[in-house]
């Protein structure tokens, strides 16, 4: 199959790339870029494991043909945590027992980072319908959100002060 | 094995040329979330994929004499950030938030949504409720289509070889004006509709409803424009009587199926529940204005 | 907030909420699960499977997929060896290797839709998939059935020419899919039911339902020309996996080496082995690793759920609430194979009563799909749907309280079950006085709402585990265990040992060893983790200790009783042996290598003496009346937990559980079409819940110590899933007016339903 060459931004750092016609931005990142903190869960856009930011919007990167990527810039997992410093969802989701296997993760934070900049005063019903295309099927969810709120009530207090 | 060509162009005269000139299965990529899923599991399997995302009319939203022209490349997401245009056309914005997911609307268009022609598509009743119109560019010209004449059967449009939606037009809304789009899902998110409906009323000094369009989903192999439901509430206030009436008609236009996703019976029923709500709905936010 | 009962405060780390020590890998990416090992040289593996439910496979022709370029494997059941037959007597659980072999790929028939036929690795995913195509298959295609109690008639397709029904009398002449008939009494039940001044008698239906984990099953094989081979792979016991493996390809144990990932969920689903044994065909022929990855279509059309069922149920009561009698018939769907989980459901459906006559009856069914798997809590949760809704409806009809119908009946200490297990101590009676003081119990219903009750049993397994435990001359702990970590169990055995050692938490690590680093441990399931493992892992910190004793009296020049350990320091064991100063862990570390060398210990062990795990529901709901549609509006999971080791994952537990729970009664089913293929094969269609689904789950822990851990464990990971469906079940019906008997409760059913009668509204 012919490949093109593209020129991605990934988390800040230029990379050049050659992609089958038919691979997904996810396949890409994982087996081209070596990025494996993004997941497949599905492969069809339902369970949100995928997800990234493409030119600073939410998206399934299952969803995204790697050809797409071209010129764009992508932020996955990997580049959540500056240097050493956690992200503060990164942090209340380990204070906040958010994850057990852990899987979804790394969807689920960079769904809920793009919520907390996008409406950093969200309530309870807004956080669940917003990370709806997050599936999890071992926490029931409950902790997640609760880990999210307190995310956003500390972001607040932090900017307030 | 077989190549599949991937294209770009700039203009939609170069794409219109990639489409019409294409041997086998030509496809438009604009989000991609309903192509991108049939590809994998081989439901359709392309040999040129034309990306109209650097055409520069697809990506734009402006007013145009009074309505709205969106272009074919516009993500669901981007349209309930104008707040103009939630204000003169919340159904469709609301219809165009159920899309899949929050990831999902991030890449899904107006657009593709009807041009996919799922019978069960969210955007499509409140588009046809609404009376959007599509400009369609093509190696014979330009045209111009109804949004309900663009799905002709599950999977199936309108659209002749080459051809492709440049943009959706949603027509100017006069004042005391409002749309609703309602659907079942046995979620709450995520699920494909069992049944939607879009309804957009235009109301009188009198608060009497002067003009009505009534669009259901799901219930048929393409998505229905119900003329005998708004006929059902033309003239009255949506009083008691007339709910039950709207209900009916829609009830009555159901050609369903029984699927995985819901049963005929189940779905003439909802039909008529979610008229009646998707109405009343569309009739507050009406007199609110 | 949860309501934390009886949390102790003695323990310095244990029941502390500490974070996990895995947990910056998880949330940073960097942790690395099944499919996300990358080796030099590495092929893809993909499978061939069978469109067809049932079918005989005549031929199988791979060469013109050998030609295309990049294939440089392919395997099909001629690189197998055949496995022989087990024979009777069978245990309560099923493990026939000729099975297991068929499953991994098919032999004669193809007896499910996905059935593998072939695999084929490549030097590209694009490349493999191509090659799938080239393979010719002549199917002869056989009728097929799914249904269980289809699958009992008289003329129904036959899966096994040579499967005659056990346990009846006389022996059957006839094949038939019903495996085999359990039966278990206790006391006489016709009597009791003579007793009785209300007798219930129901028929419930449950559909198959899967597991769901988020990570399809995926692993790296990577054999060498020495005969050895490494196996990467997403998995809930690498022990087990390891040895069947060798089985399956009659290779020596010690030539096989897994290593777990890290894995994205399981709940039972991942105890099977699916592609590991064709990767690794595939890597000795291709002399290069290969890595196989199931898409999520693979994963429900291919992967065991657990068994569909039919579930007859009768119970008896006297008018004081004492139940007299409790009968069931279990008709349960094993999949292709045998070995539905009857054994279990006839163990725990009636357990948390003490009741004097009990009669279970279950029918072991094969049927055209994959074969099941374990499902937390396997095949418990349809039985306990149908005894709760049953006793919900005893307590309506003899105007009791549903919580006092439980109380009237509840199982203690001592109590003897159908199996004739006696009962150490177990927290249910004062559970059951919990729920009835806690405000979700009193709070106000609006209209259209309903409020259900159920409560669940599961006896958790205990099993082989080792542990191995190595102090480093700084005074951190390197700790070695068997168990891959699903839901946070490093953290709980970081936690015990630091306890053990009374040093802080954060100078233990927990590492997962590999198939050859440690002795044979058990699975990753059957709520045995932290109560086994946990024993294994606190018996080797106690020998440890014991040798940081001897070395502090060898410096002492005193005896090793002289010395007692506290607090993280050796100490004379009273004032009269003398006046030495207290050493360190770490003191006692860097003097270790002139003392005869570091300080270590270890334990393996068969892990006895666990205790019931018992648990109760209540749950509010909205129902739609013009709709169907439901809305979970208040959850409160009730739970005996022995002891919290880590209240945080304790509760995650519960919580994950019941949202399963939910999912299993409201949405969650596999439908198929009339070729017997499945039409729901994605997280789209098959409709497990989603986070605006559900609201916040509050939990209640009661902690009811079992005596024969050092820590009171008790598992706590699969009880949650037995009680949901019939709570949810019961606030349906509390809402509506209307019972459901068959799962899921989907709005049209319950469209239906209200269509049928007026509804009665629960606020009046």
């Amino acid at each position: 199959m012919a490949r093109h060459h593209i020129t991605t931004t990934v988390n800040g750092d230029i990379r050049e790339v050659l992609v089958e016609t038919t691979q997904s931005l996810l396949d890409v990142l994982r087996n081209e870029l070596l990025l494996t903190g993004t997941k497949e869960g599905c492969g069809t856009g339902d369970c949100g494991a995928c997800s990234v930011m493409l030119d600073g919007r939410l998206v399934c990167s299952c969803l995204v043909l790697g050809v797409e990527a071209d010129g764009k810039e992508i932020d996955t997992i990997e580049g959540m945590a500056q240097g050493e410093e956690l992200h503060p969802l990164q942090r209340n989701f380990l204070e906040h027992a958010a994850l057990q296997c852990g899987i979804c993760t790394p969807g689920f934070l960079i769904a809920a980072r793009a919520l907390l900049e996008k409406n950093p005063s969200p309530t309870e019903t807004e956080v669940r319908f917003w990370l709806a295309g997050n599936l999890c099927r071992c926490t029931g969810y409950d902790k997640i959100v609760r880990a999210v709120m307190a995310t956003a009530k500390e972001l607040r207090e932090t900017t307030h002060a | 094995m077989e190549d599949i060509r991937y294209e770009a162009p700039a203009t939609v005269a170069a794409a219109v040329k990639l489409l019409a000139g294409a041997k086998g299965t030509a496809k438009v990529l604009a989000g991609g979330t309903d192509l991108l899923v049939q590809m994998r599991s081989d439901i359709v399997v392309p040999s040129l994929i034309v990306d109209i995302k650097k055409i520069a009319d697809t990506g734009t939203i402006k007013k145009e004499k009074g309505g709205w022209r969106i272009g074919a490349s516009v993500p669901c997401a981007v349209l309930g950030e104008q707040a103009a245009l939630v204000r003169d056309w919340p159904g469709v914005v609301e219809a165009a938030e159920l899309i899949g997911s929050t990831q999902v609307q991030g890449r899904a268009t107006l657009a593709g949504n009807l041009c996919n022609a799922s019978p069960a598509a969210d955007s499509v009743p409140a588009l046809i409720a609404a009376g959007a119109t599509v400009a369609i560019a093509g190696p014979k010209g330009k045209r111009t289509a109804k949004a309900e004449e663009i799905a002709v059967g599950p999977g199936r449009t309108s659209l002749q070889k080459g051809e492709f939606v440049v943009s959706v037009f949603l027509p100017p809304r006069p004042k005391r004006a409002s749309d609703a789009y309602l659907r079942f899902i046995p979620r709450t998110e995520m699920d494909i509709a069992v049944v939607g409906c879009g309804i957009a009323l235009v109301l009188d000094k009198k608060g009497l409803i002067e003009d009505a369009r009534v669009s259901l989903g799901a219930v048929a192999p393409t998505p229905l424009l119900v003329k005998e439901a708004a006929k059902a509430i033309v003239g009255t206030s949506l009083d008691a009587q007339a709910l039950e009436a709207l209900a009916a008609a829609a009830s009555a236009a159901c050609r369903p199926i029984d699927d995985k996703r819901g049963t005929k019976e189940f779905r003439i029923k909802v039909a008529g529940v979610l008229a009646r709500r998707a109405a009343e709905t569309a009739y507050e936010r009406a007199r609110a204005k | 907030m949860p309501d934390d009962v009886k949390l102790t405060r003695e323990f310095q780390v244990v029941g502390h909420r500490k974070v996990r020590p895995d947990g910056v890998d998880k949330v940073t990416g960097r942790a690395k699960y099944g499919a996300d090992l990358i080796l030099p040289g590495m092929l893809y593996g993909k499978v061939l499977r069978s469109p067809h439910a049932h079918a005989i496979i005549k031929k199988i022709d791979v060469s013109k997929a050998l030609k295309l370029p990049g294939v440089k494997a392919i395997v099909t059941r001629d690189d197998f060896p055949d496995q022989p037959k087990s024979k009777p007597p069978y245990g309560p659980r099923i493990a026939d290797l000729w099975d297991t072999t068929r499953v991994i790929m098919a032999r004669e028939k193809a007896l499910f839709e996905g059935h593998p036929v072939a695999a084929v690795a490549a030097t590209s995913e694009s490349i493999a998939k191509q090659a799938l195509k080239l393979i010719k298959v002549d199917y002869q295609v056989l009728p097929h059935v799914i249904d269980p109690i289809e699958a009992m008639k008289p003329d129904a397709p036959i899966l096994h020419e040579d499967q005659f029904t056990l346990g009846v009398e006389p022996a059957p002449t006839k094949p038939s899919n019903v495996f085999r008939v359990m039966k278990a009494a206790k006391g006489d039940t016709a009597i009791g039911f003579g007793e009785a001044d209300v007798v219930v008698e129901r028929e419930f239906k449950t559909q198959a339902v899967h597991q769901g984990y988020i990570e399809p099953h995926a692993c790296v094989a990577n054999a060498s020309e020495d005969g050895s081979v490494d196996v990467w792979m997403s998995t809930q016991g690498h022990f087990v996996a390891r040895n069947q493996l060798a089985a399956l390809l009659g290779m020596s144990v010690g030539k096989i080496r897994f290593i777990s990932s890290e894995i994205g969920g399981g709940f039972g689903g991942k105890i099977p082995m699916y592609g590991e044994p064709l990767a690794v065909r595939l890597s000795q022929k291709a002399h290069r690793p290969v890595k196989m990855v199931m898409s999520r279509d693979e994963v429900f059309r291919a992967t065991g759920p657990t068994a569909g069922a039919t579930i007859r149920i009768k119970i008896g009561a006297r008018k004081d609430g004492r139940i007299t009698a409790a009968e069931a018939e279990l008709f349960y769907q094993a999949g292709a194979f045998k070995g539905a989980e009857i054994a279990a459901a006839i163990g725990c459906m009636y357990s948390q009563y003490d009741l004097e006559n009990v009669s279970i009856v279950g029918y072991d069914i094969v049927s055209n799909r994959p074969r099941i798997a374990a499902y937390r809590a396997p095949g418990v949760p349809m039985a306990a749907f149908g005894v709760e809704s049953v006793l919900n409806e005893i307590a309506d009809k003899l105007g009791i309280d549903t919580v006092d119908l439980r109380l009237k009946n509840a199982a203690k200490q001592g109590t003897v079950n159908v199996q004739g297990l006696r009962y150490g101590p177990i927290g249910f009676i004062e559970m059951l006085e919990r729920v009835k003081e806690h405000p979700h119990y009193k709070a106000p219903l609006g209209k259209n709402q309903g409020r259900g009750f159920a409560t669940g049993f599961w006896m958790h397994a205990g099993g082989l585990s080792c542990a191995s435990i190595n102090v480093q001359d700084d005074g951190t702990v390197t700790l070695i265990e068997g168990n891959p970590d699903i839901g946070g169990s490093r953290a709980s055995m970081c936690a015990m040992a630091a306890e053990e050692l009374g040093i802080p938490y954060e100078k233990v690590t927990t590492l997962i060893a590999d198939t050859s680093s440690l002795g044979f441990t058990f699975l990753t399931a059957g709520s045995r983790t932290t109560y086994a493992t946990g024993m294994a892992v606190v018996e080797a910190t106690r020998n440890a200790i014991k040798v940081c004793c001897e070395r502090a009296a060898a410096i002492w020049g005193v005896t090793a009783e002289q010395v007692k350990w506290e607090q993280g320091f050796a100490k004379p064991a009273s004032a009269n042996v003398g006046d030495f100063a207290p050493l360190s862990l770490s003191e006692l570390a860097k003097k270790a290598p002139m003392m005869g060398g570091p300080i270590a210990g270890h334990a393996e062990i068969n892990a006895t003496g666990q205790g019931p795990a018992i648990g109760a529901h209540l749950v509010d709901v909205e129902v739609d009346p013009e709709t169907g549609f439901v809305k979970p509006l208040r959850f409160t999971v009730f739970q005996d937990v022995g002891r919290a080791i880590s209240p945080d994952y304790v509760e995650g537990q519960m919580q994950g559980g019941a949202v399963q729970g939910i999912g299993w009664a409201l949405n969650e089913e596999y439908i198929y079409n009339d070729k017997g293929q499945l039409v729901n094969a994605g997280f789209l269609d098959y409709r497990i819940p989603v986070a605006s689904d559900v609201p916040m789950i509050d939990t209640v822990m009661i902690e009811e110590p079992n005596p024969n851990h050092p820590y009171g464990v008790r598992g706590v990971g699969e009880t949650p899933i037995v009680p949901p469906q019939a709570a949810v079940a019961n606030a349906v019906e509390n809402a509506i007016g209307r019972r459901l008997n068959e799962l899921p409760l989907s709005p049209p059913k319950i469209l239906k339903a209200l269509s049928e009668r007026p509804v009665a509204r629960a606020a009046e």
